[in-house]
């Protein structure tokens, strides 16, 4: 009988883990969506953007600017975009294992290498793995633009500077809500802006630039890397609210695989302990028949 | 209408505006400037600032951060990183933000990074308590 409670004492406690995978599915459906419309609407801002940028970049010769500065790359940055939250599947392990790789790479290329992490979990795993510039955690709760701005802000000065003389991002990039792909992206220098797209000339205007063509391009050059940024940021966040989803998606399945084949050993366990029980009886009665 | 404008605000996080409009001022980083239709095309980066336009006879404030317009003879597109409207700012916020920064400036070297940021914080701030203390 022992084994009989302890077996329905094992189907209540997965139901439970199952109400709670459930429910976390549904909360990440629900934030998925969150994410998936903001990179809807973020969309407009980004071509149109682009569009005048290239467009731009078109008319002013753009490589002299510091942010295009090609140098010898002997130290090296790279943003580590993990999520804040864990219990998303191989969402983070992944990225956080192409990190390792890459700085294992670089390292062994004698490159010095270091971190910035965005999201608590990059930050907690190489919090004393690898050198860490300065990293932003928790930042994915509530954010919007500002928070590409302050990233760009930790990066764009330093490089400048020519403290260091790469700048990688490392983030999961969104292609659908099932599939993240860890990639790894140069951010600085910049390529080239402008050189591989055409333009219909029927399209470009000819301009008043203010202040001059050169100095817009200057000023944009920023925003543009607010813009990479920003994008990487709502990937992220996509990514990491789909691959929730399908985390607790199979895990409401394991659930339910589990309660079906420990009711099915329930059943099986009580349908023995009544036949043992039968037999019991029957042999009562035999015993008692004879005597 | 004939002397009618299209603007568009176009904001990271949404179209903060889409209409047309009598007459539109732009903070420009080479001055305030304004449009009416017909105007010259014109690519202009913006200051933090404030940004308004004449609707139906109706003035509208918007505080706007970094970013640049795009003029043609009928369209305008505001390409901004923020666009806060006059009724949406905290105004007590910005206030608190604007005291902050301005004793954080008198603490630290012109030379510095950090004072171009806090700049722009101010900057931001004073369009803030300037819009929100416009009525619609």
């Amino acid at each position: 009988m022992a084994a009989l409670k302890d077996i329905k004492r094992k189907v209540q406690a997965v139901s439970k883990t199952k109400q709670i995978t459930k429910a976390m599915n549904m909360v990440a459906a629900s934030k998925f969506k969150n994410s998936q419309v903001r990179m809807e609407n973020f969309r407009p801002y980004a071509t149109r953007f682009m569009d005048v940028l290239n467009s731009l970049a078109l008319r002013v010769e753009s490589d002299t600017h510091p942010l295009l500065a090609v140098r010898d790359p002997n130290r090296i940055r790279a943003i580590c975009m993990t999520s804040d939250r864990g219990l998303c599947g191989g969402f983070n392990t992944n990225l956080i294992k192409l990190t390792e790789r890459f700085i294992k790479e670089k390292t062994g290329e004698g490159k010095d290498v270091s971190l910035i992490p965005v999201g608590r979990k990059g930050r907690d795993y190489f919090r004393k793995k690898a050198s860490i510039i300065n990293d932003r955690a928790d930042v994915f709760g509530k954010f919007d633009i500002s928070l590409a701005v302050k990233i760009s802000d930790d990066i764009i000065p330093p490089f400048v500077k020519g403290d260091y003389d790469e700048l990688y991002i490392i983030y999961n990039e969104f292609v659908n809500v099932s599939v993240q792909r860890p990639v790894v992206v140069r951010l600085f220098p910049l390529p080239s802006i402008g050189k591989d797209v055409d333009i219909d000339p029927e399209k470009r205007l000819d301009y008043i630039y203010e202040p001059s063509d050169e100095v817009l391009l200057e000023r944009l050059l920023p925003m543009y890397i607010h813009v990479l940024i920003f994008r990487a940021l709502l990937e992220t966040s996509a990514g990491e609210n789909g691959a929730r989803m399908a985390a607790m998606d199979n895990a409401t399945r394991n659930c339910e695989d589990l309660i079906s084949s420990l009711t099915l050993k329930y059943n099986k366990a009580r349908q023995a302990a009544i036949t043992a029980e039968l037999m019991d009886i029957v042999g009562g009665t035999e015993a008692l028949a004879k005597g | 209408m004939a002397d009618e404008l299209m603007v568009e605000i176009v904001t990271p996080e949404k179209i903060a505006f889409s209409g047309s409009v009598e007459e539109i001022t732009i903070p420009g980083s080479d001055g305030e400037f304004g449009v009416l239709r017909g105007h010259a095309p014109l690519l202009s980066s913006l200051e933090i600032g404030v940004l308004s336009f004449t609707k139906d006879g109706k003035r509208t404030f918007y505080a706007v951060n970094t970013g640049y317009a795009e003029v043609t003879s009928s369209k305008v597109t505001i390409l901004v990183e923020t666009a806060e409207r006059s009724d949406m700012i905290d105004k007590a916020r910005a206030q608190k933000a604007k005291d902050n920064a301005e004793s954080q400036l008198t603490k630290i070297d012109r030379g510095d990074y950090d004072y171009e940021l806090l700049r722009a914080a101010l900057a931001r701030a004073i369009a803030r308590i300037s819009v929100s203390e416009k009525t619609m």
